[in-house]
């Protein structure tokens, strides 16, 4: 992997979003001057809203890097609450739960009422899928997607789509959308004005990030060349808990930090997993994201620490 | 005094011991740093395989024709598998799929 390919924390720049805490910021994923280049006359007219993204809560998880997941999620949907409160979405990549039981996700779903934006929007990941039947999930979230997980709306002329890459694993492979859900997503594209913003949100990253550690979706490039025409393409992603980027043509990738436990980053350590940092520096690897969407401006992602 | 010396000597002996009491053979593969360790073992038909997660992170043992198939293995939880009969069988981790093995029966 080449450094250039991922532009990391170090390479953000710091601001204050906000109160509380330290912020990293990146405006678009592309300069801001060609992102409007790509498409501003056809851009379609939506209003300004912001959303929010949180990830990886691994509710259930107890373990040295974090003892208590549920403070810290707690913790991120006090954020929230304080410094997104007119976010029109919350949108939730995945890792709901660490272990797929039924009490894990009545303690996620009786916290995740606590959020004050109130419109919710979840993708599973490959931890919220552990029982053969996939039902603790989908009892609970499946009812959107008739129980397929994948699922697209409209909000304010932005579409924002559902993809699920948890569920068609195959021996020695990546993360996996499937025949069935790509065929889905090309329909759900066709006919799409190519200047209407696109938001994606997905578990596992849908570009080759670190394959060694099973950090990529193999069957992404197919599902690229169906969304190659539209001029502004964001995907959110959880997953790897922590935050990169990386730009592929119109299409911005973004990494989120965790509420649980950061991990190491790619290649840096034996294999993936909970990584275990000094505990008064725990809320400071942690994080929840605001998205904010202008007319004709790209989408602008600010990275919060829970610090 | 002689004979708890002759007795001693038995129980220390694995060879005496396995004859004493038959028990079908155990090879233990390790599941650590998302990776199976040995990842390709060759055993004898009738060998017990025992797969012990040492990760903090959940993994499965699943057989890529579905034959076998571990529940979600917490850290320490281990899942075990007698194979009865010859031939090669590839698994991975159905939470990690990059995660792969074989186990190689042989007569
Ligand atoms: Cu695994």
């Amino acid at each position: 992997m080449k450094d250039h390919d991922i532009s990391r924390r170090g390479t953000l720049s710091c601001l204050a979003w906000g109160g509380a805490g330290i912020l990293w910021t990146m405006a678009g994923g592309v300069p801001i001057a060609s992102a409007l280049g790509a498409g501003t006359d056809k851009m379609s007219k939506a209003g300004a809203f912001s959303f929010v993204q949180i990830s990886d809560t691994h509710i259930g998880f107890n373990k040295e890097a974090n003892p208590d997941t549920l403070a810290t999620a707690k913790l991120a949907i006090e954020r929230i609450n304080t410094q997104a409160p007119d976010a029109a979405l919350v949108l939730h990549t995945g890792d709901i739960t660490h272990l797929s039981r039924p009490a894990e996700f009545d303690t996620a779903a009786e916290l995740l009422k606590g959020l004050k934006p109130t419109e919710l929007h979840l993708v599973p990941g490959e931890h919220d899928v552990l029982d053969t039947k996939r039902s603790a999930y989908l009892e609970r979230y499946g009812a959107v997607s008739q129980s397929k997980g994948y699922y697209s709306f409209d909000h304010q002329g932005v579409h924002f789509i559902a993809l699920i890459n948890v569920m068609e694993f195959q021996a020695g492979g990546q993360g996996r959308l499937g025949p069935e859900q790509l065929e889905w997503l090309e329909d759900d594209l066709k006919g799409r004005s190519a200047s209407q913003p696109i938001v994606i949100f997905t578990h596992i990253p849908l570009w080759s990030l670190y394959e060694a550690w099973g950090w990529s979706t193999q069957d992404w490039p197919q599902a690229l060349s169906y969304l190659k025409r539209f001029g502004s393409v964001t995907v959110l992603n959880g997953h790897i808990h922590q935050v990169v980027q990386k730009v592929e043509g119109r299409v911005s990738h973004y990494s989120a930090a965790a509420t649980s436990y950061p991990q190491p980053a790619p290649g840096h350590a034996d294999g993936p997993g909970p990584l275990t940092v000094p505990a008064e520096q725990l809320r400071s690897v942690l994080g929840i994201r605001r998205i904010e969407s202008r007319p004709l401006q790209d989408l602008t992602v600010k990275d919060g620490a829970l610090a | 005094m002689r004979y708890f010396l002759f007795l001693a000597a038995l129980l220390l002996s694995p060879l005496a011991v396995s004859v004493a009491q038959p028990a079908a053979p155990t090879v233990e593969v390790s599941i650590e740093h998302f990776a199976f360790t040995p990842q390709n073992i060759t055993v004898k038909v009738g060998t017990k395989v025992n797969w012990v997660n040492k990760d903090i992170e959940p993994h499965t043992v699943v057989s890529n024709d579905q034959k076998f198939q571990s529940e979600a293995l917490d850290t320490n939880e281990s899942f075990s598998m007698t194979f009865d009969q010859p031939g090669t069988y590839g698994y991975f981790c159905s939470i990690h799929p990059h995660m792969t093995g074989t186990v190689t029966v042989i007569p």
